[in-house]
């Protein structure tokens, strides 16, 4: 799986760090996305996908190769 | 093989349609939509696309390779016109009928319209792309626009159309903007804001006439007799929940489609986004909530709980939701309405910072901030989503 974020997309909302904290963070300044890890272990799959879900901005794209 | 129609083609339509394909449902799914375009995002309609910083291809949800994946059977242009429970079909304004073994409603909600102005050129709801687009092209530097109800889209448009040189007028009802909403203080804070920065506030006001010249709006009357010459006025003073075409269904409509806490309105019936009016167990009450974020998660929710109706999960977020005023952002866990408290714990209008805390008997319901590290907010969410109990939560996290 491969994660990639759209930062100017992001609103800051925080819904991925709540569902996949491993993965993303957000800037302390701002709270723009912070991809922690852009091919997670597949164990997280499942709350990446909920992620990109849940983002109120859709600026989180998830591929899987 | 079964057929799960989702009517409503926008973010809570599409995404119940993708976690219904990613929790591995085969079965077909149509998704209806009246309008043409394919699912779009509209919170940055009174942002990005009202600034012209976006062009409308950027709103799309997603693309179109992603959504061809979805495998689904795609009705858009055209409006869900009514409900036969008992034959579980629907009615498109084609007159196409279509057979359902579960149906979501994510209708979603329209502009209020101001009586008597519909029809006037110059008057604007914001709703749709065709609405912002509309708005766009009349914003420009000099020109004079009247938005009538400083709520948070009302207060937004405000701050774009500052941003481009237009002269603009903000009408509230209330005494103060968005109190009943967020309280008196904050609402006084996000006034001043707005005073600031060259916005001419009226409240009290109350719309009596839109003003026309050859169907042409020339300006605003108040019921005071003062008037307020227009070259555009945005009418923002709520939404109605599109619920009309369910009226006789046998489903229960008050604000909203009503649903429970498994946001079910009936056996497979389930209610997403802003049109659904259901029972948040984490709060105890019913409510509808009109932010992006919570379509989203209603979402997930609802695909639960129809590929699972023998374990259904309840839906029990806290809400959040944002707003950019200017060049900074307005924030907000929990649900901040019927509050008996909001307790001011900082507020610096030069700084353009604030921090409210809301109680709700002697509990913590909420918090709204601008201007501060979202990190901050996380742990006043944690609270919010633990029940903390208030003097607790006010205390500790003042402190903090």
């Amino acid at each position: 799986m491969n994660v990639a974020v759209d930062e100017p997309k992001c609103v800051a909302a925080g819904q991925c760090v709540l569902i996949a904290p491993e993965v993303f963070d957000q800037r302390e300044e701002d709270g723009v996305v912070v991809l922690l890890d852009g091919t997670p272990d597949p164990v997280l799959h499942p709350v990446v996908r909920e992620s990109a879900l849940a983002c109120p901005a859709a600026a989180i794209h998830v591929t899987t190769s | 093989m079964s057929r799960t129609v989702l009517v409503g083609a926008s973010a809570g339509g599409l995404a119940t349609a993708e976690a219904l394909r990613r929790a591995g449902h085969q079965g077909e799914i149509t998704l209806v939509g009246d309008e043409p375009h394919l699912p779009y995002d509209r919170p940055p309609l009174s942002k990005q696309i009202l600034k012209g910083e976006w062009k409308p291809d950027r709103l799309a949800l997603r693309g179109r390779a992603d959504i061809d994946a979805l495998d689904l059977d795609l009705r858009l242009g055209v409006r869900a016109t009514g409900l036969d429970m008992a034959a579980r079909t629907l009615l498109l304004a084609d007159g196409t009928w279509l057979p359902y073994e579960s149906l979501v409603v994510a209708t979603g909600i329209r502009a209020r319209p101001l009586p008597g102005a519909e029809q006037v050129a110059g008057v604007h709801t914001l709703r749709t792309l065709t609405d912002a687009l509309a708005l766009k092209a009349r914003l420009s530097a000099g020109r004079r626009l009247v938005i009538v109800g400083a709520g948070f889209l009302g207060a937004e448009v405000a701050a774009v159309a500052r941003g481009l040189g237009v002269d603009v007028t903000l009408l509230e009802a209330d005494a103060v903007p968005m109190a009943q909403a967020v309280g008196e203080e904050p609402g006084w804070f996000l006034s001043q804001l707005h005073r600031d920065h060259g916005v001419r506030l009226r409240t009290g006001a109350a719309v009596s006439e839109v003003l026309s010249v050859g169907g042409e709006v020339a300006g605003v009357a108040l019921a005071d007799g003062s008037e307020m010459p227009a070259d555009d006025v945005l009418v923002a003073i709520g939404s109605l929940p599109n619920t009309e075409w369910l009226a006789g269904s046998g489903l229960a409509l008050g604000d909203g489609l009503v649903c429970d806490e498994f946001s079910a309105a009936a056996p497979g019936v389930y209610g997403v986004g802003d049109v659904a009016c259901w029972h948040n167990p984490l709060f105890g009450t019913k409510m509808r909530v009109e932010h992006r974020t919570n379509a989203g998660e209603q979402a997930l929710t609802v695909a639960h709980n129809l590929l699972n109706p023998d374990a259904p999960r309840p839906f029990a977020p806290v809400p959040y939701f944002w707003s950019d005023q200017y060049d900074t952002r307005v924030q907000a866990y929990g649900y901040l309405r019927d509050h008996d408290e909001a307790l001011v714990l900082e507020s610096d209008v030069t700084a353009r910072q604030f921090l409210v805390a809301y109680r709700r008997g002697d509990r913590l319901t909420g918090v709204l901030a601008m201007g501060k590290s979202p990190k901050i907010l996380r742990a006043w969410r944690a609270l919010i989503a633990s029940g903390a109990a208030w003097e607790a939560a006010v205390t500790d996290t003042a402190a903090a």
